[in-house]
C-alpha cells in the first residue's frame, strides 16, 4: 500500500505552472529520493505533502494527493493532524535560538503532550538520531552552539515527539561537509525502520547510496519514478539518462 | 585631479563619520552635565521625600515624582497591549494591501503629531465627554495614545526581523499559526519591544503638553488615592516652578530636571537590564 499518492498534481504559482501532472507513489518505510535540475520543481512538490506552499500567496492546485488514505488538499482537512503526521527537515539546520532541551521539547509544549515524561520524550528523541551519547550532559547548551551536522540531528529530533509518520527532507546534507553527510545518510537508514521518508537532493550519489526509489524531475515534469537502482542503471526515458550521466544540469 | 587611494578615502570617511557621531554626542553630553552640575546641590533626602513648600520654593517635589510614575505605569498599562497586539495583527494577519499599507502610513504620521493635539484630544475625549475629569486615568490614556504609534512601529519591525523560517518551521511541527506567535514570534521578538517600551517611558515621563489639561496639577501636596484623581508631574513641575514663580532658587529648577532625568534613566535601565538579558539568551 501507497503512503502517499498523488494523481494528475498541477500546481501554479500565480500564472507560472512549477507541477505538471504529477503521479507518484511513495511506499512506506522506503526512502524516496526526488532528483532533477535546479528550479524544476523538487521543492515545491515536497511542500506539496505536508501543505507548506498554503504559506505562499497565490498558489493554486489541480488533482489529487492522498496520504495514509486522506485527501490532503479536502477542505476538510485538519492542517494541524496532517502536519504532526508529515514532518519536515529544511534545506539549513534551523533549530530555534533555545536550548538543546527546549528545542526537542517544542513539539510537547505545542501539542500538550504529557508534561510528566517530558525528559523521557527528550531523551527518547535524541536517542533516535544518535545525539543522546553527545549532548545528554549539555542539554541545556544553546542549540546554535552546535555543530551544524548535529544542528541537523537536532532539528530531526525535534520532530519526533510529535510523532510523524513522514519525513520530508529538502537537502538536508547541503550545509554539511562530506563526514557530516555521510553519518547523516546513516541515520536516514535507521530512521526507516519507523519512518517513510521522502528526500529531495541535489546530490546523485546521494539519491543512489540512500534511496529504495527514486524520481527524476524535469521542468515541473516526473518524468520517471522506478527504483533507484533501474533509475540509475537502465532509465527508461533519454532525458533521464542525459541527466544522470552528466550531460545538462 | 588625480585620484585618491582607497585607503586615503577610507580614512577620510572614517573620520567624518566620527565626527558626525561625535557632534551628535556634544549636546546630550553637554545637557546632562550642565543640569547634574547646577541641580546636584539641590538634591538631598528633603528634596526628595517631601512636598513643596512655601510657594514651592522650597521643599521638595515627592509629589511630582509620585505623579510622574503613576502616569508612566498607567501609560505603559494601556498602550503595551493595545500597541502589541495591534502591531500583531498588522505584521501577521492582515493581507499586505493598501489599506494596510494606508494604516502603516498613517501610524508613522501620527508618531510625529505634536504633543499638545493629543492633550487638547484627550481633554475632549477622556476629561470632557466620557467624564473622568482632570485625572490620573485620563492622563495616562492620553500618554497611552501618544504613544501607540512608538510602540506600534517598534513591536512591527521586531516581528518583522523574526526569521520566516522561524514561524515556518513551527507551522511545520503542527502549530497553529496563533500558536506560533506565542510560542516563536513573540519571544524572539521581545528585545525589539522593549525598546519601544523604553521610547514610550521616556516620553511619557518628559511630556508637558499631554498631561497639562488631562491630569497635572499645579500645586497638589498630597498622594493620590484613585485613578480619578489629579497629581502633579515632574515636568508640569518644573514648567511650572520655571515660569510662573518669581525667585526660586537656579538650583530647586535644576534639581527637578535632574531628578526627571533620573528617573527615566532609572526606570530605562531596568528595561534595558532585562532586554540585555534576553538578547543574551536567544542568539542566531
Ligand atoms: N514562491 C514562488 N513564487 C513563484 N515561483 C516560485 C516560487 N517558488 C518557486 N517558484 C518557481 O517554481 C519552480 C520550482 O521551484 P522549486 O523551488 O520547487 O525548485 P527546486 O527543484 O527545489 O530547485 P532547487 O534545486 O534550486 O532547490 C522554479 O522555477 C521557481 O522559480
Ligand atoms: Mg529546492
Amino acid at each position: 500500500m501507497s503512503i502517499i499518492i498523488t494523481k494528475d498534481l498541477n500546481l501554479y504559482y500565480g500564472n507560472f505552472q512549477a507541477l505538471r501532472e504529477i503521479n507518484l507513489e511513495v511506499q512506506p518505510n522506503k526512502i524516496t529520493a526526488l532528483i532533477g535540475p535546479s528550479g524544476c520543481g523538487k521543492s515545491t512538490l515536497l511542500r506539496v505533502f505536508n501543505r507548506m506552499n498554503d504559506l505562499i500567496e497565490g498558489v493554486r492546485i489541480e488533482g489529487k494527493v492522498i496520504i495514509e488514505d486522506e485527501d490532503v488538499y479536502h477542505p476538510k482537512t485538519d492542517l494541524i493532524k496532517l502536519r504532526k503526521k508529515v514532518g519536515m527537515v529544511f534545506q539549513r539546520p534551523n533549530p530555534f535560538p533555545l536550548s538543546v532541551f527546549e528545542n526537542v521539547a517544542f513539539g510537547l509544549k505545542i501539542h500538550g503532550l504529557s508534561r510528566e515524561r517530558i525528559n523521557e520524550v527528550v531523551e527518547e528523541s535524541l536517542k533516535r538520531v544518535m545525539l543522546w551519547d553527545d549532548l545528554k550532559d549539555k542539554l541545556h547548551t544553546p542549540a546554535l552552539k552546535l555543530s551544524l551536522e548535529q544542528q541537523q540531528r537536532l532539528c530531526i529530533a525535534r520532530l519526533m515527539p510529535v510523532k510523524p509518520d513522514i519525513l520530508l527532507m529538502d537537502e538536508p546534507c547541503s550545509a554539511l561537509d562530506p563526514i557530516a553527510t555521510q553519518r547523516i545518510e546513516e541515520l536516514m537508514h535507521w530512521l526507516k525502520q519507523n519512518y517513510t521518508i521522502v528526500i529531495v537532493t541535489h546530490n546523485m550519489q546521494q539519491a543512489a547510496r540512500v534511496s529504495d526509489e527514486t524520481g527524476f524531475m524535469l521542468l515541473g515534469e516526473l518524468v520517471e519514478f522506478g527504483m533507484t537502482e533501474q533509475i540509475f542503471t537502465t532509465p527508461a526515458k533519454r532525458r533521464t539518462e542525459e541527466y544522470i550521466t552528466g550531460r545538462f544540469g | 585631479m588625480k585620484k585618491l587611494s582607497p585607503k586615503i578615502t577610507q580614512k577620510i570617511v572614517f573620520s567624518l563619520l566620527s565626527l558626525a557621531t561625535l557632534l551628535a554626542m556634544v549636546p546630550v553630553v553637554l545637557i546632562v552635565l550642565i543640569i547634574i552640575k547646577n541641580g546636584l546641590g539641590a538634591i538631598n533626602w528633603e528634596f526628595l521625600t517631601t512636598a513643596p513648600r512655601n510657594g514651592m520654593r522650597e521643599g521638595g517635589i515627592l509629589p511630582a515624582i509620585v505623579g510622574t510614575f503613576c502616569l508612566v505605569t498607567g501609560a505603559v498599562v494601556f498602550a503595551v497591549p493595545v500597541g502589541v497586539f495591534a502591531a500583531i495583527y498588522l505584521n501577521e494577519y492582515a493581507k499586505k494591501n493598501w489599506l494596510t499599507r494606508l494604516i502603516r502610513l498613517a501610524i508613522i504620521n501620527l508618531a510625529g503629531v505634536s504633543s499638545v493635539v493629543y492633550g487638547l484630544f484627550g481633554l475632549g475625549l477622556f476629561v470632557i465627554f466620557l467624564k473622568f475629569g482632570a485625572s490620573i486615568l485620563a492622563g495616562a490614556m492620553t500618554l497611552a495614545i501618544m504613544n501607540l504609534p512608538v510602540i506600534i512601529t517598534a513591536t512591527r519591525e521586531a516581528l518583522a526581523n523574526v526569521p520566516q523560517s522561524f514561524r515556518e518551521v513551527s507551522l511545520s511541527l503542527g502549530a497553529s499559526k496563533w500558536q506560533t506567535i506565542w510560542h516563536v514570534v513573540l519571544p524572539n521578538a521581545i528585545p525589539g519591544i522593549l525598546t519601544g517600551i523604553i521610547l514610550e517611558i521616556s516620553r511619557a515621563a518628559g511630556e508637558t503638553a499631554p498631561i497639562l489639561f488631562t491630569v497635572a496639577a499645579f500645586y497638589l501636596p498630597g498622594f493620590p488615592t484613585s485613578v480619578f484623581d489629579q497629581v502633579m508631574a515632574l515636568p508640569m513641575h518644573l514648567y511650572a516652578i520655571s515660569t510662573q514663580i518669581p525667585n526660586i532658587g537656579l538650583d530647586v529648577r535644576y534639581g527637578t530636571a535632574l531628578v526627571l532625568l533620573g528617573v527615566v534613566l532609572g526606570v530605562n535601565s531596568v528595561v534595558i537590564i532585562i532586554r540585555a538579558r534576553l538578547r543574551r539568551r536567544q542568539k542566531w
